[in-house]
């Protein structure tokens, strides 16, 4: 549906976005994830139609978008600052795009006060802005986007204004409504908890760069890049060679692994494995290489996170284990993990 | 508490340094006697005279006249201004040159304009005062636009385009909103700043015509009377009314742009 092809935007020296391309389809909910200064945010813009890029093409079924008008496209941008009017009450805000489409007065009232239904804020048309919570400004927000029934809604970090509790429900909120109304959302954070937890694919980035286009599992599971196994999820990344069916390394030995598809044995490798996959085990025997003291246990309520110095690794290594955890800190445990719950990716960096 | 006493010293200081002059005047306006310099005892007296003085009403006219022109076009014309420099161009230069008008000396403006208005052959009057006070008033406006538009949030306008509006409607529905208070605030400056302007209206306006700071100037040269006074305490007073209405105005545009 939304064909994005070798973009490239160059602010003076710096390349925020280098060939880009991406492919999103109808109805789906993709996100755009990266740290701040990837080029993400550019890449919305350049959608939307507030910034040009230096070449590639964008186009929507086939047609190109590049050439129009921001107020000529059928999208619609939820702004990261939610840029309500504040001159004006809910309902107009709401009204405002529908306005400007011409549309008889009667519809514009019926296609609001359903909107602002859909969204919980039937009672609120009448304030301003400034007298709603920060929830309530985003619901109005999103209202104001959807009530045009753009066939693409870009969403700039639409949680990230919001305290921690709004925050989830908004978040459920946010894929209901995507169920709901049945429009293609793109949405652009940071957060990679938020992109996963949303998101049915998700594409990485990296200094202008996408790094990875996978489903949230996919990528938690099998990151093919280092930027990717380290940025999505918190992971325990060892660096060597790759073996087989294992990461040789001087200070630990075989590392057990399942290697990505094309790495060659004999080459730099980084292998990554996930907190929860690690087991301990606290009667050390002076055959296991790789053990280490406890630093810190901290409880979280429904799983504990447990940090081990291992001698010969940089970062401590964390573990998570469901529950209250029986270790306590100066412990000295073995790590263990199975080969197929690690993986070994290309330690280029 | 002695610390902060002695502080106040200072600023009460000023305070009469800037307000003792005028209140003389305000008080001189209502003596009884013909001297501009002893009191005699109160009167309203010079009011009555200065009401029936043909030269000085046909005098407060005109300033009315020019005030009210030169506001208008200053403030439409500084506006676009304003917005044009913060929204279309990233230049200091240009910036800096836009707002010149309003920190140039009058005197250089003055010539300026006069031998402008010579070389083109237009006719000196009314007319040309109010365009001499628009071109500096507009830069007056323009810098107090201009200082809300940098505050403003540039997203508000993007997402109005992203709604479908085009650039007309954006700038009607969405940025002039935004701006009123400014441009209200700049109005209101433009129109005292003309109210009491001598040089580039002496030097603009021919030999036809007076505006009222050069009926007061012709008087003056016959010695100040209470006359005279009082007429300054009532331009204090029209002045006032605006600043204090500006103000206000202000304030009323900044809380419903922040409900």
């Amino acid at each position: 549906m939304l064909k994005i092809d070798g973009i490239t935007r160059r602010f003076g020296d710096v390349t925020a976005l280098d060939d880009v391309s991406l492919e999103i389809g109808q109805g789906e909910f993709f996100a755009l994830l990266g740290p701040s200064g990837c080029g993400k945010t550019t890449l919305l813009r350049i959608i939307a139609g507030f910034e040009t890029p230096d070449g590639g093409t964008v186009t929507l079924d086939g047609e190109d978008l590049l050439g129009r008008q921001p107020n000529r496209r059928p999208i619609s941008l939820m702004f990261q600052s939610y840029a309500l009017f504040p001159h004006m009450t809910v309902a107009k805000n709401v009204a405002y795009g529908l306005e400007r489409e011409k549309l008889p007065r009667r519809e514009i009232k019926k296609r609001v006060g359903e909107v602002l239904e859909t969204v919980g804020l039937s009672a609120h048309g009448d304030r301003k802005p400034a007298q709603l919570s920060g929830g309530q400004r985003q619901r109005v927000a999103l209202a104001r986007s959807i009530v045009k029934r753009p066939r693409l809604l870009l969403l700039d970090e639409p949680l990230s204004a919001l305290d921690k509790k709004v925050r989830a429900d908004m978040q459920l909120e946010l894929k209901r409504l995507q169920n709901e109304v049945g429009i293609t959302f793109v949405v652009v954070t940071h957060d990679q908890e938020e992109a996963m937890s949303l998101a049915d694919r998700i594409a990485v980035f990296e200094h202008g760069h996408v790094r990875q286009v996978d489903e949230p599992v996919a990528l938690y599971e099998r990151p093919r890049t280092p930027f990717v196994a380290d940025f999505v999820g918190a992971n325990n990344l060892f660096e060597g060679t790759a073996g087989a069916g294992a990461l040789l390394t001087d200070d630990f030995g075989p590392l057990p692994g399942t290697l990505l598809d094309g790495l060659e044995e004999g080459a730099k490798a980084l292998l990554g494995v996930r907190p929860e996959k690690i087991r301990l085990d606290e009667a050390a025997t002076a055959s296991d290489r790789l053990k280490g003291a406890v630093l810190d246990v901290s409880f979280y309520g429904g799983i504990s996170h447990i940090s081990i110095d291992v001698p010969g690794h940089v970062r401590p290594v964390l573990v998570a284990v469901q529950g209250a955890s029986g270790v306590q800190p100066g412990a000295e445990v073995n790590l263990r993990w199975e080969a197929p719950d690690a993986v070994i990716i290309p330690g280029a960096r | 508490m002695r610390r902060s006493r002695l502080l106040h010293v200072p600023f009460w200081f000023t305070y009469v340094f800037l307000y003792a002059p005028i209140i003389v005047l305000v008080v001189m306006s209502f003596n009884s006697g013909k001297s501009a310099y002893t009191y005699e005892g109160f009167s309203l007296k010079w009011y009555g005279v200065l009401a029936q003085d043909a030269k000085v009403m046909e005098g407060l006219v005109n300033t009315l006249i020019v005030a009210v022109g030169s506001t208008v076009i200053a403030t439409v014309l500084g506006t676009l201004l304003a917005v044009g420099l913060a929204r279309h161009t990233r230049s200091k230069t240009l910036d800096a040159v836009a707002l010149m008008p309003a920190v140039l000396p009058d005197l250089v403006l003055a010539i300026g304009l006069l031998v402008f208005y010579g070389v083109v052959q237009f006719t000196l009057g009314l007319h040309s005062v109010t365009l001499s006070h628009a071109v500096f008033s507009m830069a007056f406006v323009a810098a107090v636009v201009r200082t809300r538009l940098s505050g403003a949030d540039t997203s508000l306008e993007e997402a109005s385009r992203d709604l479908g509006a085009g650039p007309v409607t954006t700038f009607v529905k969405v940025t002039l909103p935004q701006l009123a208070p400014g441009i209200i605030a700049g109005a209101l400056l433009a129109f005292t700043l003309s109210l009491d302007e001598f040089v580039i209206a002496f030097f603009t306006i021919g030999n036809l015509e007076q505006t009222l700071p050069i009926v007061i100037y012709s008087m003056i040269r016959f010695g100040v009377t209470p006359e005279i006074n009082a007429l300054g305490a009532i331009l204090l007073l029209v002045s006032f009314t605006a600043v204090i209405v500006g103000q206000r105005l202000t304030k009323i545009g900044e809380s419903r742009a922040q409900d």
